[in-house]
């Protein structure tokens, strides 16, 4: 790793102080230390938010949606967003390994953007709200592709909005070695239609699947994709799953996954 | 360079360290500690695991001045304070949860996270747990009885001995 200068502030406006230039944030680590040390980036410093206290937490808003603030750990939303958001729960408990979910945050996960991170598959399913210091991003807005989104160089992910539907799984088809979807699939049910969310699957990025939703909208049941199916171009095709593969997995994941959130 | 302190084994440390030192490289070079072990120093082995402020985390992947303040567990804290293992190190020992050695201290250290927090984990439970754990010699049969073994359970159930 080439060597850096550290920061921890203690709160969001001092953060975006120190940003800017080459900085970046620091959010659990988990995949930026990892990267620094294979070089791939080289920052003059990293502002560390996980000392920022206003930056933790789950709650309830009163239009009921799901707050998660921007560092709170997946170790945090598996416990606490249980009773409010199991599908959640259960995406947040199943990333990379204990160790992993004790250190990695929302906030960190969303903003790289990885294309087969589950949290993308969760914000976009959910029709959450990304806030940031600066603005609110509607998840159609935030992901741009492959470890892109529009947040700009001292912009801080503060918190996530999702709405809660009356019904959502998860389904991840782990990549073992990982630990990442090799390809993953959120569905969620709301009183006025269904969202189909998918990862690890599109060279883009998380994407939602429109024949589905609509197919799923007028018949939640499995066999109401039955005759629908996403094409391979544009998906990922690695030593993992080739195209097809990945395509197949979507179809095949979306109807566990409604099975599931039946 | 940077002033870092924090709590090890229930001792008061501090050292000097850049910004991008390792909590593991701040355990091993600068307080010796090399009981916490480094083998992929990639975030996939967990022969690093420490607990921060109670909980499991891969040193490798944690900077040390992300730990600065905090309370810091390794290997070396776990035998009894009258130098004998304690129940899970002894439970190891009893069914054989270590061949090389390496992957060890991770392993107990991963192993007394759970059991604090679950006393008496199914055998999936333990095996779910370590999903973060590499152990590249005993085909972990061993390690989840050791764990069993150390939540007072029967170890039957698991397969091969
Ligand atoms: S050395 Fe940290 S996970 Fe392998
Ligand atoms: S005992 Fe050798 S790696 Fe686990």
């Amino acid at each position: 790793m080439y060597n850096f200068e550290f920061e921890r502030p203690s709160s969001v406006d001092d953060a975006v102080q120190s940003l800017g230039g080459e900085a970046l944030a620091l959010g659990g680590g988990q995949t930026l230390i990892p990267a620094l040390k294979q070089r791939l980036n080289q920052p003059d410093k990293l502002v560390s938010l996980t000392g920022i206290s206003e930056l933790n937490g789950i709650s309830m808003l009163s239009d009921g949606r799901l707050s998660v603030k921007g560092a709170t750990t997946h170790a945090t939303v598996a416990e606490q967003a249980r009773e409010h958001y199991p599908a959640l729960a259960d995406l947040a408990r199943h990333i990379g390994d204990p160790a992993v979910r004790n250190r990695g945050t929302i906030g960190g996960s969303l903003a790289n953007n990885d294309p087969a991170a589950c949290y993308p598959a969760a914000v976009l399913g959910s029709d959450a709200t990304v806030v940031t210091n600066a603005r609110e991003i509607s998840a159609s807005d935030f992901f741009t592709g492959m470890f892109a989104t529009v947040l700009s160089d001292n912009e801080i992910i503060t918190e996530v909005r999702f709405q809660v539907p009356s019904s959502a799984n998860y389904q991840k088809f782990l990549q073992p070695a990982s630990r990442f979807a090799l390809t993953g699939v959120f569905v969620a049910k709301f009183a006025d239609g269904v969202r189909v969310a998918v990862t690890g699957a599109s060279e883009n990025g998380v994407f939602r699947w429109a024949d589905a939703e609509s197919a799923l909208s007028a018949n939640f049941t499995q066999s109401a994709v039955e005759n629908s199916s996403v094409s391979p171009d544009g998906m990922i095709s690695d030593l993992h799953g080739s195209a097809a593969y990945r395509a197949s997995l979507v179809k095949t994941l979306t109807k566990r996954a409604v099975a599931a959130a039946s | 360079m940077s002033k870092v302190t924090m709590t090890v084994n229930g001792r008061a440390t501090s050292g000097d360290v850049e910004g991008r030192t390792l909590l593991s490289s701040y355990l091993r070079d600068t307080l010796g500690l090399t009981g916490t072990h480094i083998g992929c120093d990639t975030s996939q082995c967990g022969t690093c695991v420490v607990h921060v402020d109670g909980k499991v985390v891969k040193s490798c992947t944690m900077l040390a001045l992300e730990a600065d303040g905090a309370v810091v567990d390794t290997i070396e804290g776990q035998a009894n304070a009258d130098g004998s293992l304690n129940v899970i190190q002894q439970a190891f020992q009893d069914h054989h949860g270590l061949q090389c050695g390496f992957c060890t201290p991770g392993m107990v250290m991963s192993a007394a996270a759970l059991l604090k927090d679950n006393p008496k984990p199914s055998e999936s439970e333990i095996r779910k747990y370590l999903e973060g754990n590499l152990c590249r010699c005993t085909g972990y049969h061993n390690i989840v009885k050791a764990i069993l073994a150390a939540s007072g359970q029967d170890v039957s159930v698991v397969a091969a001995e």
